[in-house]
């Protein structure tokens, strides 16, 4: 998109600084964004992304630089005077108060007055109009924690538009949606975009990127290290700047060669804490030397599944055989620590709060699960050297940074959380691996790094159930993909078969695999 | 029959006597805790204001001095709760505790130093205590055919002659079931106790409003511990709250965090408490005389029960008791 001098750009920044503490989170971020155009900023974890829309959003105040808007300085100390520089932004997390209505949330913070009354009528006329010219549908009167959360998102945009925003920025805004959401979304942005709005979309998703925005930002350990537009980019372009690196997207493997059945289960179910059932009757079979993906919506049951399986959480149901020996019935070896001693190996969806201790030390996060190992104690105390020793061997073997035993769980990154989680279960070498949202939060290298050693795994001739919201990490990786929809695996497909289109529709419920 | 009407009647009377301080703590609270500051210093803060309400009333005669007093010395007390807990995002349990054993100490020591009369104040004349308010018509009632004898007591032991902070706390209830539903200070103070963040980013401050609401919970504590000195009682006494901030926290609970649900719990609790007075050595059918030590335990045992068992689940505000601090 050419730059007219006439013209200056909607949103620009001016060599932002910011701290936090000792990481220099931004440093002298510069980019613009011309007036009526869709822009990504795309990046890895912690590449200063979110910092920088933040800064701009006055939510986070910036060390030093300048944030202009149509080509005027603006002094940006709070969200409000972002919002009164016509800045709005949807958070990741929404930031929606749950038991109150769309309108009131809404409302809040431009309620028009001391009292609410004509604040209200006003605001229900304005976003008719806004519903109407954008499709931006949503039941006004609905308490917002019971809508699905593409229409809390929707209630977002909504929010930002009443308070006149003609810049909006969205942090990683298609994380938590299905394809249609997806979609639906996308075509509110490019509404928005005829409108004269302009959109910043803040992403790690390169698809979305290619296929949404006209400009792109890629940021790089707090560095803007390149402004390009999206018509003579690639993929593979795009993440190579981000990573520093050439990045293989797809995922090499020879095809399975699958074995006897590892894992088999009928008839399964489970209910969560609340006593709602969540996986209604599931049957599957995982065979030695094969990754099966469990796709689906996350909410659909296949967490609760994941942890059935895992031992964490109690049959209501079914049969399960581990190499052909049924253990539905004996509940004194289904369980958690039972399950390890049969080679079961889990990485659990939730790696801080299931995986890890985070207030442990790297060393003891690693052998979770496994203390009572005598290779790992003395005759009364822990073998602290052993542990060390261990823990130091997985961190070069995974590529594990500091690579400190000692530091807490809490200080690594994402990526080598999981790392720590992932090596903890492969190491021990299990027969049947339970994945569960394996890259969640884990950014593009080491996503490529988790991936091959599962595959490996897979080739070693070890069974892997995959459990994940990432389509496209469930066709990178699985030998069949099972869809999940409302507690029951609704169709099996090959990875060939499966195109986004077809899996987004079964995730819906929309179609079955016939 | 004309003498259970006139025991119901006195009953009534008596409950919302007692319930009137309850209401004051528990509405003061609700202000607080929907804003997601616990407090569980109501206890001292109502004792601060007893204190010195009865001591500045008994200095200059003057209760509406002493009022003043009260709510000053409490909504200064309402600050350094605020002041840990907000700006300094200390623990909000800790805090409140804290402010409740100092008063609990420092309220008799100034006592002492002030009167010299063993940690009270001496007792109030009547131009010292906060005025009833009374009203006319009482005769003319009364002489009505068929209503007078029905409305008339009512009218006599009820409405008539309630102290001037019975009135304020009746406001109190309506306008703040107002200020909850129908005003932009309401809708932001629930906002800003569910999702703080939700607040920050609609560009409103976050600490400004808990101030606000921390607040408002010291001046209507202060005037429930004016109450107590000055209206109900006459005179400052030593740990004279007895558990009543505790109690207004469990109506709080118990009322689920609404101001309706919330004043019915004040007004249970006040009258198993006026039962309770009037069951001391009244021998009971079957039984006999209950010691008057298990009759007094009533509302305690009641309380305990209540919101062991009965409440069902309380959805408190969910960043109650959460400092607020903003992710990056």
């Amino acid at each position: 998109m050419p730059e007219s001098p006439q013209t200056p750009p909607a949103l620009e920044t001016r060599n932002v600084n910011k701290w936090f503490g000792a990481n220099h989170a931004n440093r002298d971020v510069s980019l613009a964004v011309p007036k009526g155009t869709i822009h990504g900023v795309v990046g890895e974890n912690g590449a200063g992304k979110s910092t920088i829309m933040s800064i701009v959003y006055g939510y986070l105040p910036a060390d030093s630089g300048a944030i202009l808007v149509d080509g005027r300085p603006v002094a940006v100390r709070s969200p409000r005077d972002a919002l009164a520089a016509g800045i709005g932004m949807v958070h990741q997390h929404f930031m929606l108060v749950d038991p109150f209505t769309v309108l009131e949330n809404v409302l809040l913070g431009a309620e028009g007055g001391v009292t609410l009354a004509a604040g209200m009528a006003r605001a229900r006329a304005e976003l008719a109009r806004l519903a109407r010219d954008y499709g931006l549908e949503v039941d006004l009167d609905r308490p917002v924690g019971d809508l699905p959360v593409g229409a809390q998102q929707r209630v977002e945009i909504l929010k930002a538009l009443y308070r006149g925003a003609e810049i909006l920025i969205l942090d990683e805004p298609t994380g938590v949606l299905t394809p249609q959401e997806a979609d639906h979304l996308f075509r509110i942005l490019r509404a928005l975009r005829e409108q004269g709005k302009t959109i910043v979309i803040i992403t790690h998703k390169l698809r979305e990127i290619m296929e949404l925005t006209d400009n792109v930002t890629v940021m790089r350990r707090g560095q803007v290290v390149a402004n390009l537009a999206t018509a003579g980019t690639s993929r593979e372009e795009l993440a190579e700047l981000m990573v520093g690196r050439k990045v293989l997207l797809r995922v090499e493997k020879a095809p399975a060669r699958p074995g006897a059945p590892v894992l088999e289960a009928a008839g399964l179910c489970v209910r969560d804490g609340a006593g709602v059932e969540r996986v209604k009757g599931v049957g599957l079979t995982v065979r030695a030397g094969e990754i099966v993906g469990i796709a689906g919506v996350s909410g659909n049951g296949q967490s609760e599944l994941l942890e059935a399986l895992a031992g964490m959480r109690p049959l209501a149901g079914g049969s399960v055989r581990l190499r052909g020996e049924e253990l539905a019935d004996r509940p004194a070896r289904f369980t958690a620590r039972g399950l390890r001693a049969l080679g079961v190996g889990h990485v659990p969806e939730d790696r801080q709060r299931v995986g890890l201790v985070t207030g442990f030390e790297a060393q003891e996060c690693a052998i979770l699960g496994h203390q009572g190992d005598p290779a790992f104690n003395g005759r009364f105390l822990m073998d602290r050297s052993a542990l060390f020793d261990r823990c130091a061997a997985e961190m070069d073997a995974y590529d594990i940074r500091p690579r400190d035993p000692r530091l807490p769980a809490a200080n690594f990154s994402g990526g080598n959380q999981q790392k720590i989680v992932l090596a903890r279960e492969i190491e021990r070498n299990p027969d049947l691996l339970l994945v569960g949202q394996p890259t969640r939060g884990v950014d593009i290298g080491a996503i490529e790094f988790i991936h091959r050693r599962l595959v490996a795994l897979r080739d070693q001739g070890k069974a892997i159930l995959l459990v994940s919201v990432e389509l496209d990490e469930i066709r990178a990786l699985s030998d069949r993909i099972l869809v999940m929809f409302d507690g029951r695996l609704v169709g099996e497909l090959g990875p060939e078969e499966a195109d986004e289109r077809r899996l987004g529709l079964m995730m819906a419920g929309v179609v079955d695999a016939a | 029959m004309e003498h259970a009407f006139l025991v119901a009647l006195l009953l009534t009377d008596a409950t919302v006597r007692v319930a009137t301080p309850l209401v004051l703590a528990a509405f003061a609270a609700l202000y607080s805790e929907r804003a997601g500051v616990v407090d569980i210093g109501l206890e001292g803060k109502m004792l601060a204001g007893a204190f010195f309400a009865a001591a500045v009333a008994s200095s200059t005669g003057n209760p509406w001095l002493g009022l003043l007093a009260a709510v000053a010395a409490s909504v200064g007390l309402a600050l350094v709760h605020g002041f840990a807990c907000i700006t300094h995002k200390g623990n909000q349990v800790v805090s409140g505790m804290a402010v409740n054993i100092l008063v609990a100490g420092l309220a008799p020591t100034l006592a002492y130093a002030w009167f010299r009369q063993g940690g009270q104040t001496p007792l109030l004349p009547g131009e010292a205590r906060l005025p009833q308010i009374h009203l006319p018509g009482v005769e003319a009632l009364a002489g009505i055919p068929v209503l007078g004898p029905v409305l008339g007591p009512v009218y006599r032991e009820l409405i008539d002659d309630a102290n001037v902070l019975v009135w304020l706390t009746v406001l109190l209830v309506v306008a703040t079931h107002w200020v909850f539903t129908r005003s932009r200070f309401g809708l932001r103070l629930r906002a800003v106790g569910e999702n703080p963040a939700a607040v920050d980013t609609a560009g409103l401050s976050v600490t400004r409003l808990r101030y606000q609401a921390v607040v408002v919970t010291g001046v209507l504590t202060g005037i429930a511990g004016a109450y107590l000195s000055t209206a109900h009682g006459a005179g400052f006494v030593r740990d004279m709250t007895a558990g009543k901030g505790y109690l207004a926290l469990a109506a709080l609970i118990f009322g689920k965090w609404r101001p309706w649900p919330t004043l019915f719990a004040c007004l249970l609790f006040a009258s198993t408490d006026a039962v309770q007075v009037r069951l001391q050595g009244v021998p009971l059918p079957v039984v006999g005389v209950i010691p008057v030590q298990f009759i007094q335990m009533l509302p305690y045992v009641l309380t305990v029960l209540l919101l062991a068992g009965f409440v069902g689940r309380a959805v408190a505000p969910r960043a109650g008791g959460i400092p607020y601090v903003k992710e990056r």
